[in-house]
């Protein structure tokens, strides 16, 4: 039976353009412009202008330091990741479907409430705060801070990732290779990695998106000291209010390549399970 | 009965530590999963709450019902409805077309529907108010119309709107995706209009999924901060969001108002977090036929 050839909603030619039409309107006016604005105005000034705004010293230290909290973010978050992952859905046990709904939170808290949360205990006046301050350690409005609420803010990605992927695909795979006496490590690098490799690699270039760009958060605790506890999303909104708004837009131009460069990697990702 | 069932107990209980045991490393992951989650979600929002504790009824009342905080709460509120509104429809259109149509470009569309998570939303903000400015590509003919967006309340739901786009997208996609055709084949060549088959039979089983979009979207909105403050004007009473409100009270070194205000706001993300997830769970249960 051809039921290909069965009318559905929404099928009629005048229906079907004025659908897409709107669609892709709206999506080029609340999408695709504000992408095109900022390179637009990122090299208003050419590309020498472009250059000399990113190589400018106070934006090269913000990309510096932004790295750094990426660096040291995203490898803590895949390693808890993998392993909230693996505990939820490799065994049963009770409190578990609390567990998966408690890492959701960092997706529900405002970003400056997380920056607070870190600040009240951390800072010269909270519990630990007070104690490490008597141990000339500092650890809010300087980099230790700044890493610390990054971490809060991107907990959930890779675990998300993984925890939908690794249900599906059930246990059964891994149990065999149990059987057959591979270890701990062989299991997951021979039998898991294997089949969540791409969720995983997608869950690892989110978290590092957003390490990169999270700005709330890390505004509460960063003290906005320029050339010292400046991020790049930081250093955006100085340039901004400075009314460099060339240097603002240059600065964003990496963050927005950065996130496109996220969008390509998800588009390959669904492209190769579409062609599985 | 009661017998029955202590004796039964043990006996699943010995089963599932059986099938516990089968793959390794349970104790190292729950390990590493508890200690993660207290020290790093657990310990700082358990310390928020005893400090607004700490606080005193009475006072913890006067600063979070004070006229300017509630004006933030109002403002905040009403604009991340507004912008979860515009984004079920919106969204439910994109999932539409995203589904059900094969068109040039559809695969970039796809793409660039997940932008707003990916873009820092401090970027999207200076972005949106270029843009909405009074000088800016949208403002120059917004000003025409008569039309301010930005440094209004209105920037702030565009700010909002914005953020959270791909929330509705994403839920309604995959339950439009595994919508069997044959009541919508049967009810069309029945002769019924697209209208009165879409309301009928689509809608009904496409709204939980878009109430499921809109509240992830209404949940994120009330928090934003980055894409909000550069776009909003921030003027006391009404364009200052409740994010924004806390961080005024930090920089006034007021901290306990700024954690009073963040507790009362950390307490309706939770409930809110809450009731999406058992929102969620039963929906699903009653789409995969429990």
């Amino acid at each position: 039976m051809a039921t290909r050839k069965h009318r559905r909603v929404g099928d009629t030619p005048l229906v079907r353009r004025t659908l897409i039409g709107l669609a892709v309107g709206m999506t080029v006016l609340l999408l695709f412009m504000p992408l095109v604005l900022i390179f637009v105005q990122a090299f208003a000034d050419g590309w020498g202008g472009y250059i000399s705004n990113i190589l400018s010293e106070y934006t090269l230290h913000a990309i510096g330091l932004t790295l750094l909290v990426a660096l040291l973010t995203v490898p803590l978050n895949l390693v808890f990741g993998v392993f909230l992952a693996w505990l939820v859905t490799r065994f049963t046990f009770p409190g578990r479907k609390l567990l998966a709904t408690l890492i959701d939170i960092p997706f529900a808290v405002s970003p400056v409430v997380a920056g607070l949360l870190y600040l009240l205990l951390y800072g010269s006046n909270g519990w630990i705060g007070q104690w490490l301050g008597e141990h000339d350690i500092q650890l809010m409005f300087s980099w230790p801070g700044i890493v610390m609420v990054t971490v809060f803010v991107t907990c959930p990605f890779v675990a998300r990732e993984l925890i939908p992927l690794m249900q599906q695909h059930g246990r059964e795979e891994e149990e065999a290779g149990v059987v057959l006496g591979a270890s701990g490590w062989q299991l997951f690098r021979r039998v898991t990695l294997p089949n969540i490799r791409w969720a995983l690699l997608y869950g690892v270039i989110l978290t590092n998106a957003r390490a990169v760009g999270e700005f709330g958060a890390v505004s509460v605790v960063s003290g906005n000291i320029r050339g010292e506890t400046n991020t790049l999303p930081l250093q955006v909104e100085l340039l901004y209010q400075d009314y460099n708004i060339v240097g603002a837009f240059a600065a964003s131009s990496l963050l927005a390549g950065i996130a496109l460069l996220t969008l390509v990697v998800k588009a390959i990702i669904e492209w190769r399970q579409s062609r599985n | 009965m009661a017998t029955t069932d202590t004796a039964e107990r043990p006996a699943k209980k010995l089963s599932a530590s059986a099938t516990k045991r089968v793959l390794p490393g349970f104790g190292l992951s729950l390990g590493i999963s508890l200690f993660f989650i207290s020290l790093v979600l657990l310990l700082p929002i358990s310390g928020l709450f005893i400090r607004a504790a700490g606080m005193g009824w009475e006072e913890f009342w006067f600063v979070i019902t004070d006229p300017r905080v509630v004006a933030s709460y109002k403002v905040t509120a009403l604009a991340a409805l507004a912008a979860s509104l515009f984004n079920c429809v919106f969204g439910l259109l994109l999932a539409w077309v995203l589904v059900r149509y094969e068109f040039p470009g559809k695969r970039l569309l796809d793409a660039i529907m997940d932008l707003p998570f990916a873009l820092p939303t401090a970027v999207a903000g200076i972005t949106l108010a270029t843009l909405f400015a009074e000088s800016g590509w949208y403002g120059q003919y917004l000003a025409e119309l008569g039309v301010e967006v930005a440094f209004t309340p209105v920037g702030i739901v565009v700010a909002m709107a914005f953020t959270s786009v791909p929330f509705v997208v994403r839920t309604v996609q995959p339950v439009l995706e595994e919508l069997a055709p044959e009541d919508e084949e049967a009810a069309m060549s029945l002769g019924a209009s697209d209208l009165t088959v879409f309301r009928k039979i689509l809608f009904p089983m496409l709204w939980p999924a878009v109430v499921t979009g809109g509240a992830l979207s209404f949940a994120r909105s009330l928090g934003e901060y980055g894409a909000v403050i550069f776009i909003a004007g921030n003027s006391p009473y009404v364009s200052e969001v409740i994010s924004l409100m806390i961080f005024v009270r930090l920089e006034e070194y007021d901290f306990p108002a700024a954690s009073a205000i963040a507790a009362v706001v950390m307490t309706v993300s939770l409930l809110l977090l809450l009731a999406i997830n058992v929102w969620q769970g039963r929906y699903l249960k009653r789409l995969h036929g429990g």
